[in-house]
C-alpha cells in the first residue's frame, strides 16, 4: 500500500464485512428458516436464531414424507437428477469437445474452416433465445422425461470447444514431432499427451460447466413434465404453490439450502480452477 | 471422425431448431399444427404493434440497466476496498464469491421469502418502518425485488473480474502519482478508473447479456412477471407467449429478435476485444 491510515484500513474492513454480511444474509435467514417449525415462522416477525428441528425439517424434505399444499415430491430424488445431469452436461462437454478441438487443430480435411465456423456460430445464442423449437425437435424424438432430453441439448455449444482450441494452438510442435519420432499415432498423442497437458483446463471447465447445469431452470422447466424427472431447482418452484402463509416454507427452505449446497461447495473448494475457469471462458 | 459428435449435437439441436425459429417466424401455425400458413413478416408486424411487446422492452431496458449499473458499482466498491487489504484478502475473496454458485431461481426464492408481504423479515422491517411493501400489488416495489436479487447474484462474478484487473494495475503508476501529491481519491478516478475501463466495458456487455437471459429463473420465482406484466422481461414474455399462451408464430420472431439482440451485443463484445489487444 501507498500510504497508511489506520482508520482509513479500519473503515476498509468495516465495509468489506459489512459486505460480506449482507451477501451473506439471504442464506443465514434461509438457514434459519429451515430449521424451525412451518408455524414458527409464519408468526411475525419470525426468530432470527436456528431452532431446534434440523434434523427434523431435512429428512422430511429429502424423502417427500410430509405432505403440504405443494409439491411434495422426494428432495432426495430430485438431488439425484440434478447430480446425474450437471455430471453429464459438464462431461460430456468436455469429451466432445476436446475431440473436436484436436480434429480442428491437427488436422487438415476438407470443409475444416466451414465446421470452424459452424460450431463458432453456436456461441452466439444461448438455450434461451432458440427456446420453443429445440422443445419441439426433443419431443419429436421422444426424450422429455429423459436424461439426454435434459442433457443433450444443453452440450450443444462451443464455449468448451474454443477453449480447448486456444490451448491446443499453445502446445508447441516439437511435442507433435517428438511423438511421432518415437511412432504414436494419433490417438495414442491425444490420450497420452494431449489430454493429461490440458488437465487445468479440464478442471476449470469442469467447476464452470458443473455450475451452469446444476443451476438450468428454463430448459429442465419444459423438458420435464414427470415429478420423477425434476431437477432439484425446479422442485423448489414447484414447492411454492401461491399463497404466503400456507407454505411449508420450513421445507422449501431446507431444500433450497439443499440445492445451493453442491455448487457453492465445488466453487469454494476448488476456488483456484474456478476462478481460471471463469476468466478463460469468457476470453 | 472426431468432429462427428459434436457436429451431430449442434446440427440436430442447435441448426435445426434455429432454421425452425425463423421458419416459424414468417409463418402462421394453429394451436394445435393442423395448418401452417405462409405470413410473411406480419408476425413481425404484429409484434411491434403490439403495446404489451413494446413494453416489455422498456421493462427489459430498465431491468437490465438498473442490474448492470448496480452490479458494477457495488461490485467495484468492494474490489476496490479488497485490493487495498493486506491481510485477509482470501478469506474475503471466499466469502464473496459463492453467490455465483446460487442458481437464479433459487435466489428468486430467497429474496422471495425475505420479502414475502406477510411473513418476511425484512418486509416486516420495512412495515415498521413506515414502507408498505408489497410486490404483488406494487410493481416499482415488484421490480426492485427482482434486481436486488439478480444483482446479489451477480456481485461475486463482477468482484473477481474487478480484483483481477485492480491486481494487473502495476504499482508504480499509483506511486508515482503519490509522491506528486494525488489524494487516494483523485488517484482512483485519474489513474485506476481509466486503466480498469477495458474491464469495466466487459463486464457491462456480460451484465447486460445476464440481465437479459439469465435472471428468467430468478423472475419466475419471484414475481412471475406480475404484477400484470410489469415485470415481463423479453425472455419471460417468449416463454409465457410460447408455451402459455400458445401463440407459436409470434414467439419465434420474438426469438428471431431476441437472436438479433444476442449477435450485436456479441459483435459488440468482439470488436471491443479486438481493440483491448491494440491498447
Amino acid at each position: 500500500m501507498v500510504e497508511r491510515h489506520p482508520w482509513l484500513t479500519f473503515l476498509t474492513h468495516a465495509v468489506l464485512l459489512l459486505g460480506v454480511a449482507i451477501v451473506a444474509f439471504p442464506v443465514y435467514v434461509t438457514f434459519v428458516a429451515s430449521t424451525h417449525t412451518a408455524e414458527e415462522i409464519v408468526q411475525t416477525p419470525m426468530p432470527l436464531l436456528p431452532g431446534n428441528q434440523f434434523w427434523h425439517n431435512y429428512a422430511a424434505a429429502l424423502t417427500g414424507s410430509e405432505h403440504g399444499p405443494g409439491s411434495s415430491a422426494p428432495v432426495g430424488r430430485m438431488m439425484w437428477v440434478s447430480l446425474v445431469s450437471a455430471l453429464v452436461i459438464s462431461l460430456g462437454k468436455i469429451a466432445i469437445s476436446l475431440l473436436s478441438a484436436f480434429a480442428i487443430v491437427y488436422f487438415r480435411f476438407p470443409f475444416r474452416r466451414f465446421f470452424f465456423w459452424a460450431i463458432f456460430v453456436t456461441l452466439m445464442l444461448p438455450v434461451e433465445v432458440r427456446i420453443f423449437p429445440t422443445y419441439k425437435v426433443v419431443s419429436d424424438l421422444h426424450m422429455l422425461n429423459t436424461y439426454a432430453g435434459l442433457t443433450i441439448p444443453l452440450i450443444a455449444s462451443a464455449t468448451a470447444t474454443f477453449l480447448f482450441r486456444q490451448f491446443f494452438m499453445t502446445v508447441p510442435d516439437e511435442l507433435v514431432e517428438a511423438a511421432r519420432v518415437d511412432g504414436a499415432g494419433p490417438m495414442r498423442f491425444f490420450k497420452d499427451i494431449l489430454v493429461p497437458l490440458s488437465a487445468t483446463s479440464i478442471a476449470a471447465l469442469f467447476v464452470i460447466q458443473f455450475i451452469y447445469g446444476w443451476n438450468q431452470y428454463l430448459w429442465p422447466l419444459l423438458a420435464t413434465t414427470d415429478e420423477n424427472m425434476y431437477p432439484v431447482v425446479i422442485g423448489i418452484k414447484r414447492m411454492i404453490s401461491g399463497g404466503d402463509a400456507a407454505q411449508q416454507w420450513n421445507l422449501v427452505m431446507a431444500t433450497a439450502m439443499l440445492a445451493m449446497i453442491p455448487p457453492a461447495l465445488v466453487v469454494m473448494l476448488m476456488q483456484k480452477w474456478f476462478v481460471k475457469g471463469l476468466v478463460d471462458t469468457e476470453k | 471422425m472426431l468432429l462427428v459428435p459434436q457436429v451431430a449435437v449442434i446440427a440436430v439441436f442447435f441448426f435445426w431448431p434455429a432454421a425452425q425459429a425463423l421458419l416459424q417466424s414468417v409463418q402462421q401455425q394453429d394451436a394445435f399444427g393442423t395448418s401452417t400458413e405462409w405470413v410473411g413478416l406480419a408476425n413481425f408486424r404484429s409484434l411491434f404493434s403490439d403495446a404489451s411487446y413494446l413494453a416489455s422492452f422498456k421493462t427489459t431496458a430498465v431491468f437490465s440497466l438498473l442490474v448492470a449499473v448496480l452490479g458494477l458499482a457495488i461490485s467495484l466498491l468492494l474490489a476496490v476496498l479488497a485490493d487495498r487489504v493486506v491481510k485477509g484478502a482470501l478469506a474475503y475473496k471466499t466469502l464473496l464469491i459463492w453467490p455465483y454458485a446460487v442458481a437464479p431461481a433459487v435466489a428468486g426464492v430467497l429474496w422471495l421469502f425475505m420479502f414475502a408481504p406477510s411473513i418476511g423479515v425484512v418486509s416486516y422491517a420495512l412495515h415498521r418502518a413506515g414502507v408498505n411493501w408489497n410486490h404483488l400489488l406494487n410493481s416499482n416495489h415488484a421490480m426492485t425485488l427482482i434486481v436486488m436479487a439478480a444483482v446479489w447474484k451477480q456481485i461475486s462474478y463482477n468482484f473477481l473480474f474487478f480484483l483481477a484487473g485492480l491486481q494487473s494495475i502495476p504499482k508504480s503508476l499509483i506511486e508515482a502519482a503519490a509522491i506528486d501529491g494525488a489524494r487516494a481519491w483523485r488517484r482512483f478516478w485519474t489513474i485506476v478508473f481509466p486503466l480498469l475501463s477495458p474491464t469495466t466495458f466487459f463486464l457491462l456487455v456480460i451484465n447486460i447479456v445476464y440481465a437479459f437471459f439469465d435472471t428468467f429463473g430468478i423472475i419466475d420465482a419471484a414475481t412471475e412477471g406480475g404484477p400484470g406484466r410489469d415485470t415481463a422481461i423479453l425472455v419471460f414474455k417468449l416463454y409465457y407467449d410460447g408455451f402459455k399462451a400458445l401463440d407459436l408464430g409470434g414467439s419465434a420472431a420474438q426469438s428471431v429478435v431476441l437472436m438479433v439482440i444476442v449477435v450485436a451485443l456479441t459483435v459488440l463484445q468482439f470488436r471491443f476485444v479486438e481493440k483491448r489487444v491494440n491498447y
